[in-house]
């Protein structure tokens, strides 16, 4: 530990290496509570549309506890308070993922129901009137459509999810914040270590958007 | 510049266009005592009305008296609140029972939908899917034709509606009258004993409309049974076998054109087509 190291020093030998395990395990959790929350999501949203009560009165509720309460809270309490409560042990890792996408699950289901929704009612009919079943219509004609409509607002909510992995350092898992923090109380060079912090998470979440706007472009009919 | 339909007509049917009695077959369609509640607001108090084949019923009446109501529960689009439609002798679609409409298994409504054509007002085209890719989905998805054989027959439908070389267009490169007409080749695609026209043409530029008009006189030619809700009175005196008026969610009056345009009986329907262009 050099004090007189040069920033170019201080970087590639000390913080890098460290952050970079540390961003690596952020996108590990980004793209475990993405994949799991959009699955957990889409089936929230057809819950949510179902024509029964029993269905849909659920996922509200679910809906306003996860959007209700502060994430930093979800983490804690399925970290702390699950053990005591249901005697459910989960390491930080699963119990990280978890907060994560239960959280997520709730934002992505409300995007889902509102991108299924925007699209024209006389769709669904015209489907219908053709003779297809509800699933049918719904896989071949609804959702290709709506698809294209929820990509920006689904990369939104990826990428408010890759920066709320930081909170998951409040259990000790060793994601690029919780790195962060440790060397920038290693070695008090705060401006370097936390610069690099910031870098590390604006590359995923740009990232993420390049690859959005491919998806998009590649969907992008003459149509809708 | 608007293009002039060319709309090809297939070998001309031979049948006898004399009395109606010749012309048509038995009953395809038969509705009884049909209501349609939405909450407070009843919109059909009692329809009675019987479609035979190869016949083409023209609907017409003021906005709000039903006429589109009851077109769409001829196709389950709506539940009936009480009453009975049959389809080729069969109940469709479900019964009403003491708690309100049963619908048949899905299977089986879809199976009885899938023959009963619908052409709504605002097109409806799948936006996602080329023309011929919005008249081969159903019979592929739902028929299971494999795709050569639903293209071949789709090209041979746009060919029909005048609209072979826009086959591989997107609904939003057509203009309003050709995007009607691939729904029409959409709905013929499934073979469907009957095919109902939700005001066809009301969504149209006034240019366009007789494009459209022009392929559904050509389907009434060929001996297809269509139930149209319309307000256009011109092809309702021309081509329909029979004209319904329908107010304030009843059949006021019906008869053959002729008749019905010439001397109307009732009051409410002098006063209907005084007001409307003829």
């Amino acid at each position: 530990m050099d004090e007189s190291q040069s920033f170019w020093q201080f970087s590639l030998q000390e913080v890098l290496p460290q952050l970079f395990d540390g961003m690596t395990l952020t996108v590990e959790l980004t793209i475990a509570a993405g994949v799991l929350g959009m699955f957990l999501g889409l089936l929230l949203a057809f819950a949510r549309l179902s024509r029964h009560r029993f269905l849909r009165w659920p996922v509200m509720a679910y809906v306003t506890l996860f959007r209700g309460t502060p994430l930093l809270l979800q983490i804690l309490f399925i970290y702390f308070a699950l053990p005591p409560l249901a005697d459910i042990r989960l390491d930080a890792m699963p119990a990280g993922i978890l907060a994560l996408s239960l959280n997520a699950g709730a934002y992505l289901a409300e995007i889902f129901r509102a991108g299924i929704e925007s699209i024209d009612r006389g769709q669904m009919e015209a489907a219908r009137a053709l003779g297809m079943s509800h699933g049918l219509a719904m896989t071949r004609i609804i959702l290709p459509q709506a698809v294209k409509r929820m990509i920006p607002p689904v990369v939104n909510e990826l990428a408010a999810l890759a920066k709320d992995t930081s909170l998951v350092s409040v259990i000790a898992l060793s994601e690029m914040l919780y790195v962060t923090q440790r060397l920038g109380a290693k070695y008090f060079r705060p401006w370097e270590v936390y610069g690099w912090a910031a870098l590390g998470y604006l590359l995923i979440v740009w990232s993420l958007a390049t690859l959005a706007g491919r998806i998009e472009r590649r969907l992008a009919v003459r149509g809708v | 510049m608007n293009q002039v339909p060319q709309v090809p007509r297939l070998s001309q049917d031979q049948r006898d266009p004399g009395a109606p009695s010749d012309r048509m077959g038995g009953v395809l369609l038969n509705v009884k005592g049909l209501t349609k509640k939405f909450g407070d607001a009843t919109i059909l108090r009692g329809i009675d009305l019987t479609v035979r084949e190869r016949e083409v019923v023209a609907i017409i009446g003021p906005s709000g008296s039903g006429k589109s109501t009851l077109l769409r529960c001829l196709n389950a689009l709506e539940y009936p609140t009480s009453g009975s439609i049959s389809f080729r002798g069969q109940p469709a679609f479900g019964t009403v029972g003491e708690r309100g409409f049963m619908p048949l298994a899905e299977r089986e409504l879809n199976a009885q939908r899938s023959q009963i054509g619908m052409v709504f007002q605002r097109f409806n085209l799948f936006p996602h899917l080329t023309a011929l890719g919005n008249v081969t989905a159903a019979p592929m998805w739902v028929k299971g034709l494999s795709r050569d054989a639903a293209e071949s027959a789709g090209r041979q439908l746009l060919n029909r509606v005048g609209l072979a070389d826009k086959a591989e267009m997107y609904p939003a490169k057509l203009s309003g009258g050709q995007q009607q007409r691939v729904a029409i080749a959409r709905a013929l695609a499934m073979e469907p004993a009957l095919i109902l026209f939700d005001e066809a043409t009301s969504a149209l530029d006034p240019e366009l409309v007789g494009e459209v008009l022009a392929v559904m006189r050509d389907l009434a030619q060929l001996g297809m049974t269509m139930v149209v809700v319309t307000h256009e009175m011109a092809f309702a005196r021309q081509v329909a076998h029979r004209v319904v008026f329908m107010d304030g969610g009843l059949i006021v009056e019906e008869g053959e054109p002729e008749q019905f345009f010439a001397a109307p009986k009732h009051q409410r329907t002098r006063e209907f087509l005084s007001k409307v262009p003829q």
